[in-house]
């Protein structure tokens, strides 16, 4: 056990896996010689060689579409792209492909695949650099998406999602990439996707959320003067239905934060499922918290569009009114 | 059996200055001395603009930037080519290219500090607004040209982009189709030898980039990029091809990006200082400086004069992109036309401090 960054965590990941399992590789643009644009394969081609750690060119497309065919060819690879907002030259083939290759073969190829990529603004950055994209993905069938918040998860869930037989879309808030440590066990554990974390136990409000938007929503609960139970969803594709049906059975009011623009976001689906399935256990109306629906501001605005945690806590206080 | 070549071609490689500035007297240019000494002005300007964007990052008064340093003969030498009609696809390093067509040194200020406003160029620049994704903005370019050729304007578009650029599919489809439908649309390649981290070598098997062209049936050359006039002349040529119907061309100009990829980037990691003191010998502004001198257009008085009236231009520019406030539901206009309701409750909502 010691403290680890979660960009550190995501590095061990890999470098455990690629230990353990010969199959598996990085790649992706600038991964190999200069460790990724955020360091997250930092060393992993010095200790594994450039067959393991690669320097695809700049093709996002080609990346997933060669790291599908590697993993229908028998290898792990772990496609890294350098934002989320890139991967979209490669969206045709993670929804066509990818997620399809199992069915397309009747099982005969299958697609072992990760691609990860850094999510989520609040850092400056510039366009195409701060996108909270996975609503995208969890819309299609056949792609697994996991968006971690912690240094602990983010280790446990890249090992789960590298051992995953299906492809897995691994959403990594840059913004906590190096915010904050956290004791990581150094040995290899895996934590099986589709699992929520209650990161506070509460029982006036259940609040779900995930990946960039879990701090600023434990930050809301603890301002509220309300017991709020924060649920950490970890993973979007699959997610932990039971967990969010259980605490609303408790709590009876609803409270969802995302940092995707609202419409269409996933809490949309969410708020549907609870609609359906636990209507009577509901107070009041469910209520989400989302970035506007306009694209990802440049810097100067950036705060205004991300939901802060007086937005979230003035849901909770007209979701506890109601 | 038959065996018999199938095609043959070759490219040719441009150079109108060497490296001492001395001009080859075929090949060189018949630009007057007022637009070889605005070449200057233009060139002076981006280097300082540049220097200075790295600096106002370093002090935190602007965000992240990507340096031009190295690519000023590339980018002034084809933007002097075209018609300020024309329209010119940048990518993010491409200020100097801004520059010339006319673009504020205030709204790219404004740009990199974080605020949308500063892409609203005034009319007649004629700059789309920048590519920060590499390679899309190809077939737009190539959309562009062929508006163009279909509304009979005698114009083109240029599109700007880098050696990384030439690995996306969109560089191969936007060429395959312009090169078909003969739109007039030129490729303008600053190949600086660096995709970040990744070098030339990594990222493609071909010997230059401007062969690709011959792959699409188009004409490609590789000129010189830190020789202006080099640059100037084969976008010159490129230009009366694409206007005179015979479709697409790519000018590969060889250079080098000297600084880092942006200010988040540190390139001692993966490249030697030996590399870069090889190219701070091909200066393109040395080289120029030395051709004019031979003219007897340039004299180090006249540097510092043309160096001062960039300076105070550039220090105007930055006083006012620093005072430029605007309010922040400004990011609720320009999504459409006319917001949906459900877009302007939400706008209404935050303007309330709901």
């Amino acid at each position: 056990m010691s403290e680890k960054t979660l960009i550190a965590a995501i590095n061990e990941a890999m470098c455990q896996e690629m230990e353990r399992d010969p199959t598996v590789l990085v790649m992706g643009e600038d991964v190999g010689l200069d460790g990724g644009v955020f360091r997250a394969t930092d060393g992993l081609q010095g200790k594994f060689g450039t067959n393991r750690s690669i320097d695809t060119p700049l093709a996002e497309s080609a990346i997933v579409g060669t790291a599908i065919g590697m993993a229908a060819g028998g290898l792990r690879p772990v496609a890294e792209i350098q934002f989320a907002g890139f991967i979209l030259p490669g969206f045709n083939q993670l929804i066509n492909h990818a997620a399809r290759l199992r069915m397309r073969s009747q099982g005969q190829f299958t697609c072992p695949l990760v691609v990860r990529a850094p999510c989520s603004g609040g850092i400056r950055a510039l366009e195409h650099h701060s996108e909270s994209p996975e609503a995208l993905y969890a819309h299609v069938p056949g792609l697994k998406v996991v968006v971690p918040s912690t240094p602990f998860d983010a280790k446990g869930l890249l090992v789960q999602s590298i051992r995953e037989p299906d492809p897995v879309i691994f959403l990594e808030p840059s913004k906590y990439y190096r915010a904050f440590k956290q004791d990581v066990p150094d040995e290899l554990y895996a934590i099986p996707l589709g699992q929520g974390e209650v990161r506070i136990e509460g029982t006036d409000l259940t609040l779900v959320t995930w990946g960039s938007m879990v701090r600023p929503a434990m930050q809301a609960a603890a301002d509220s003067g309300k017991s709020v139970e924060v649920i950490d969803l970890r993973s979007i594709s699959p997610w932990d239905k039971e967990m969010v049906l259980n605490s609303v059975r408790k709590t009876g009011r609803l409270v969802i934060a995302h940092e995707a623009p609202l419409s269409g976001g996933f809490g949309a689906e969410i708020a549907a499922t609870v609609a359906q399935e636990a209507m009577y256990d509901l107070k009041g109306p469910i209520l989400r918290v989302g970035a506007y629906d306009v694209p990802f501001p440049l810097a100067r605005r950036e705060d205004f569009y991300i939901p802060s945690p007086q937005r979230i806590g003035k849901a909770i206080q007209t979701a506890c009114e109601g | 059996m038959v065996k018999k070549t199938a095609f043959e071609g070759s490219v040719e490689y441009w150079q109108v200055l060497d490296e001492s500035g001395k001009a080859d007297k075929k090949l060189e240019t018949k630009l007057d001395d007022a637009e070889l000494k605005r070449m200057y002005g233009h060139m002076v300007l981006c280097r300082l603009f540049d220097r200075k964007a790295v600096s106002l990052q370093r002090q935190g008064r602007m965000y992240t930037y990507a340096p031009l340093e190295g690519q000023e003969a590339s980018q002034v030498g084809a933007m002097h080519a075209l018609a300020q009609e024309d329209v010119v696809f940048p990518t993010y390093r491409d200020h100097g290219s801004y520059l010339v067509r006319g673009a504020p040194l205030e709204n790219l200020f404004e740009y990199w500090m974080g605020y949308e406003e500063g892409l609203k160029m005034p009319a007649g620049v004629n700059v789309f607004p920048l590519s920060i994704t590499v390679g899309n903005h190809l077939p737009m370019a190539a959309g562009m040209a062929w508006s163009m050729k279909l509304r009979k304007r005698p114009l083109m578009s240029m599109v700007c982009f880098g050696d990384g650029a030439t690995s996306e599919g969109d560089f191969h489809e936007a060429f395959n189709f312009s090169s078909v439908h003969k739109t007039p649309l030129v490729l303008l390649c600053q190949n600086n030898h660096w995709a970040i981290s990744v070098p030339l070598k990594k990222q493609m098997a071909s010997e230059t980039v401007a062969q690709k062209a011959l792959s699409y049936g188009a004409w490609g050359v590789q000129v010189d990029g830190n020789d202006v006039l080099a640059v100037y002349s084969a976008v010159k040529e490129a230009r009366r091809r694409a206007l005179a119907g015979d479709g697409p061309s790519l000018v590969e100009c060889l250079t080098y990006r000297m600084s880092m990829h942006t200010t988040a980037d540190d390139p001692k990691k993966y490249r030697s200082d030996a590399e870069v003191d090889e190219w701070k010998k091909r200066d393109p502004l040395a080289r120029f400086e030395a051709y004019l001198a031979s003219r007897k257009l340039w004299t180090p008085q006249y540097k510092a004069d043309v160096e001062a009236d960039a300076t105070a231009r550039i220090e105007a520019a930055v006083k006012t992109a620093e005072a430029f406030s605007a309010q922040p539901e400004a990011m609720f206009d320009f999504v459409f036309e006319k917001r949906p309701p459900s877009l302007q409750a939400q706008r209404d909502a935050f303007v309330k401090g709901e």
